[in-house]
């Protein structure tokens, strides 16, 4: 194992990382922005470097800066969170190149998944199943309406090199499919500088499930189970929950082995999770993309496997085997549910940063916040508005579900608006409460 | 007259409208960005901006006003 580890990320990922690096006695350096300087995760790492001001370009996406401060620490390796550089196949090869270890797959996996139209048709010459689209970047509208008939209305409009749902939107004629091919096209060029846009069939009634693999240091792909993340706002999303409760133990049996295809064909190392649209209306299940770093709502997959997946990268980037045996990988134990608590309105989820003046966090048996903020601090607008993560572990999912109301009463948040009220409405919602809900669940409670 | 005032703590990212300019109820006047979001600022009655009191990369709060409508 190597000794010391620079984290190159903020907030609650950062400050969850090194929690785990400092229990396993591994040196950790934590990199910040201005901005940043009185967060919680820049006191707790061993060290920390300032990269420069708040803006990402000139701080969290510096990778010149940030490899910088490797080298001025001894840093020995790279986690690079999630979001910011975690999926730019360039800074983990110049962190290869750096002599650093990177925490991650090779940056060949990661090219050959973060162009979402190259990866659709890498899987399905893998036998992996996806949605009908297309096989080649739209160059224009008038393509993209003759490949939508070809398809059939509704289709998703989507940036290839995207993520984060920026650009994405569903269309169900011609006139609606012009104007969201040129808005995706903006957005993609805007955020990704790729205008690249791919055509797939919308699903009306979908859910959002996705599988968590580990590629093993010895070449071994495995799958931990399944994340429920339909509940979305602006297609992103706010909770998730393992296991699905859309999910039969054939239709677990058949996505498992999909995700674990999906591994092998570009020779998978480390943490990695596949995506897959859920039709409820067929049961069928299609290849969406696959994140090929640390998920956000990884913790639910901890909750229910017992596993630490910060340590179980950290194994396999140092090249040791896993904490478990993989000829006989962990299973649901229980059910788990995480909410993301977000700084932004409780009813229309516009951003509200702020100072925080009151933050008081629930606690007790099987509940689990990763907060990036504490009291004092303040929420600036630079950053994504996740202020922490509130998992909770129970022995099924009705106890999740009173776990939960629990946890989120006794979470306090005075300062930044905050979408707690949100949970409360949430968790009382029948469609959730009986776990038949899909990704249009929170257009529904505010239609 | 009208003030058009910020709902929230953001980074002016682009101002599409100057002094003079005739605006319709509905149009967007500048369009901000918070927490990795893009938050358009719309016009809700028409008139004459007389007017614009953000640039292009100011950070703004809460209440601050970004533009004035006659």
């Amino acid at each position: 194992m190597f000794e010391s580890l620079l984290v190159a990320n903020r907030g609650e990922i950062a400050r969850r990382i090194i929690a785990t690096a400092n229990g396993m006695g591994i040196r950790t350096i934590a990199v910040y922005s201005e901005a940043d300087a009185d967060l919680p995760f820049v006191r707790e790492a061993d060290e920390a470097v300032l990269l420069g001001p708040a803006a990402p370009a000139q701080s969290y996406l510096d990778v010149d800066a940030v490899l910088a401060a490797a080298k001025q620490t001894g840093a020995q390796a790279v986690h690079p969170g999630y979001g910011f550089l975690s999926e730019n196949a360039d800074f983990a090869e110049a962190v290869t190149a750096a002599g650093l270890t990177w925490v991650g797959p090779s940056p060949d996996a990661m090219r050959s998944m973060g162009d979402k139209i190259a990866a659709r048709n890498r899987m399905a010459a893998a036998g992996v199943p996806v949605a009908p689209g297309t096989p080649d970047p739209v160059p224009d509208a008038q393509a993209a309406l003759a490949a939508a008939h070809e398809i059939g209305y509704p289709v998703m409009v989507k940036a290839a090199a995207g993520g984060g749902g920026i650009g994405m939107s569903a269309a169900f004629n011609d006139e609606e499919l012009t104007a969201a091919y040129e808005t995706a096209r903006t957005r993609a060029e805007r955020f990704f500088s790729d205008p690249a846009i791919l055509l797939e069939k919308y699903v009306p009634s979908a859910r959002h499930i996705e599988v968590q693999i580990l590629g093993l240091a010895d070449g071994t792909v495995v799958a931990l189970g399944e994340r429920d993340c339909s509940v979305q706002r602006r297609h992103q999303k706010v909770a998730e929950e393992s296991p699905s409760p859309a999910v039969t133990p054939e239709i677990r049996a058949a996505i498992m082995d999909a995700a674990v295809k999906a591994g092998e064909a570009v020779g998978y190392r480390n943490a990695g999770t596949v995506e897959m649209l859920f039709d409820t209306a067929t049961g069928d299940a299609w290849f969406l993309e696959m994140n090929t770093r640390l998920q956000v709502e990884h913790p639910v997959t901890e909750a229910v496997t017992g596993l630490d997946l910060v340590a179980e990268q950290l194994r396999i980037a140092a090249g040791e085997a896993p904490s478990f045996d993989a000829a006989n990988v962990p299973t649901a134990s229980g059910h788990a549910i995480e909410l993301r608590i977000y700084a932004e309105d409780p009813k229309r989820f516009l951003p509200g940063p702020g100072a925080i003046t009151e933050w008081v966090e629930p606690t007790g048996d099987g509940v689990r916040v990763d907060a990036g903020y504490e009291s004092g601090n303040t929420v600036t607008p630079f950053y994504d508005p996740l202020l922490a993560k509130l998992i909770v572990h129970g022995s099924n999912r009705q106890e999740a579900l009173a776990m939960a109301r629990a946890a989120v009463e006794g979470f306090t948040i005075v300062g930044p608006k905050n979408n707690l009220p949100f949970f409360t409405e949430l968790l009382a919602n029948d469609e959730f409460v009986r776990g038949d809900y899909d990704t249009g669940l929170i257009s529904r409670m505010r239609g | 007259m009208a003030e058009v005032r910020a709902e929230m703590t953001a980074n002016v990212w682009k101002v599409l409208v100057a002094p003079g300019d005739t605006v319709s109820d509905g149009d967007t006047l500048v369009i901000l960005e918070s927490m990795k979001m893009e938050i358009p600022v719309i016009a809700e009655e028409d008139g004459t901006v007389s007017e614009v009191k953000v640039a292009e990369g100011d950070t703004i709060n809460e209440d601050d006003v970004i533009a004035v409508i006659s």
